[in-house]
């Protein structure tokens, strides 16, 4: 190979202009590695924890246990508060409901529990049809859909007549929707039917429509203020029943939900504080009472670990 | 000569990077450990300047009970307002690997760490295994949640470690352009 002078010294300067390019290029390249992957594939991002827990207070909520969850629960309503000073303000009785409710996947849950109120079992589930999102899709609310099914197991009132065991039969159906408008707010309405297959007279119905109404407002990180109001407009029930109204605190430690407060409800199950609830704001007829949740991880999840 | 020119450029120029590297953090706490992982995290490298960033989704955290990484989200790292961690630092002594022969190479990274908002310093020893057109990378290293406004509070303290391991392990690819 042969060069020329003149030859060698473009290629020099050819080089040495590219080393510079090079240079300057690396430098402007270190202030910003990342961005040479390009924008961050735009993802959908699930909106977490509207609400602490599966309940409001008494109330589903949109919530499901996470998959492979076990959640354990004890609600324990006290006697009324105007029982006074000596069944120390309701303090004597005890109303409860234990509960097991399953995680079978991120959508759906299954629930069984059993309330000493009229020695009632009852089972349920609930779906998440639409969860809230934003990002790659933006969903402004998440949807849930709860059925449950109670059977009481109390003696017939009437045992003298042919009692059916369908009798026994009460149902429930909920479209929950909530919306999470920021970190510390959410809300959620509850379009209802409530069915009784038996019910105290002709006067009663069997069908009743109801809404019910909640929120939560985060204090701080771990605790939050809840209310709940379930009505049943119009004179569909008996003037003896009210309106549910609870207001309380969920508290969180750890792998467990308090939820402590303050309802006119004893009953535990959906039917039940719809339909059944008798206590009256007014007149104090209210009862402290909590809930506690404990969830267990029976299936875990599969992360795959790179080796 | 041209050539050769061209070609030296090339490795010069050459960055590596990976869009699922492993990113996992370990708390040994006095009644409970707790682990979560994140396969999902964005590294890149450039050999050239020793440089070196890296980001993950603190969403993309997988633990063990669906619960912890409610917590973990909601109450400590306050990912919908910190959805982000990221480091960005370079190697002490970027020449330390040598990304054109194939070997086991062991290099001082430091640089800065941010997460929920804070930065602080880190640093650590890495180790890279380059060859098979591929660089394994590997680091470990102690944070304080403390530093990073992460604060456990006292009833959780025989429970969540304030001082939290961090491990970091990768598979890096050229980055073709």
């Amino acid at each position: 190979m042969h060069f020329n002078v003149p030859t060698i010294l473009k290629t020099g300067l050819i080089a040495s202009a590219l080393f510079l390019f090079q240079v300057l290029h690396a430098q402007q390249d270190t202030t910003d590695l990342l961005s040479l992957l390009g924008e961050d594939e735009p993802t959908r991002d699930f909106t977490i924890a509207t609400f602490k827990s599966t309940r409001v207070i008494n109330m589903q909520s949109i919530e499901g246990v996470a998959a492979g969850h076990l959640d354990f629960r004890i609600s324990h309503r006290f006697g009324t508060i105007n029982s006074g000073a000596g069944d120390l303000w309701g303090l004597d009785q005890a109303y409860m409901r234990l509960g097991l409710e399953y995680g079978v996947n991120d959508r759906l849950m299954v629930g069984i529990g059993r309330s000493n109120v009229n020695k009632e079992i009852d089972s349920f589930i609930k779906y998440k049809i639409i969860r809230q999102s934003s990002g790659l899709k933006n969903v402004p609310v998440s949807i849930s859909w709860f059925s449950s099914m109670v059977v009481r197991t109390t003696p017939f009132a009437n045992p003298d007549r042919s009692n059916y065991f369908s009798s026994r039969l009460y149902y429930c159906h909920q479209l929950l929707i909530a919306r999470k408008m920021d970190e510390a707010l959410s809300i959620q309405v509850a379009p209802t039917l409530v069915h009784r297959n038996l019910v105290a007279d002709s006067t009663q119905q069997n069908d009743i429509y109801a809404i019910g109404i909640g929120g939560r407002y985060k204090i701080t990180k771990r605790s939050s203020f809840n209310a709940e109001w379930v009505a049943v407009p119009g004179s569909q029930l008996d003037p003896t029943y009210k309106n549910s109204l609870s207001i309380g605190f969920d508290i969180e430690t750890g792998g467990h939900v308090f939820q402590l407060h303050f309802t006119n409800s004893k009953p535990m199950n959906e039917k039940g504080f719809i339909t059944e609830t008798t206590g009256d704001w007014k007149e104090g007829d209210i009862q402290f009472g909590f809930n506690i949740s404990r969830i267990f991880s029976v299936v875990k999840p599969k992360v795959k670990p790179q080796e | 000569m041209g050539a050769l020119v061209a070609s030296t450029l090339n490795i010069q120029a050459q960055k590596f990077f990976t869009k699922d590297g492993t990113i996992r953090f370990f708390s040994n706490a006095k009644l409970e450990k707790i682990e979560a992982t994140n396969n999902k995290a964005s590294i890149v490298y450039d050999p050239a300047s020793g440089a070196i960033e890296i980001a993950s989704v603190i969403k993309g955290f997988v633990f063990e009970n669906a619960f912890m990484g409610e917590h973990f989200n909601e109450t400590y790292m306050e990912s919908t307002k910190f959805p982000k961690a990221n480091f960005k630092g370079k190697l002490e002594n970027p020449s330390a690997v040598n990304v054109t022969k194939a070997g086991t190479y062991k290099a001082k990274v430091v640089g800065e760490l941010t997460m929920h908002g804070v930065t602080k310093p880190v640093s650590t020893d890495a180790t890279f295994v380059v060859g098979g057109g591929k660089i394994d990378t590997d680091a470990k290293f102690n944070i304080k949640a403390s530093d990073y406004g992460v604060n456990i509070p006292g009833d959780k303290s025989e429970n969540i470690s304030n001082v939290i391991e961090i491990s970091c392990k990768s598979s890096l690819t050229e980055l073709k352009k």
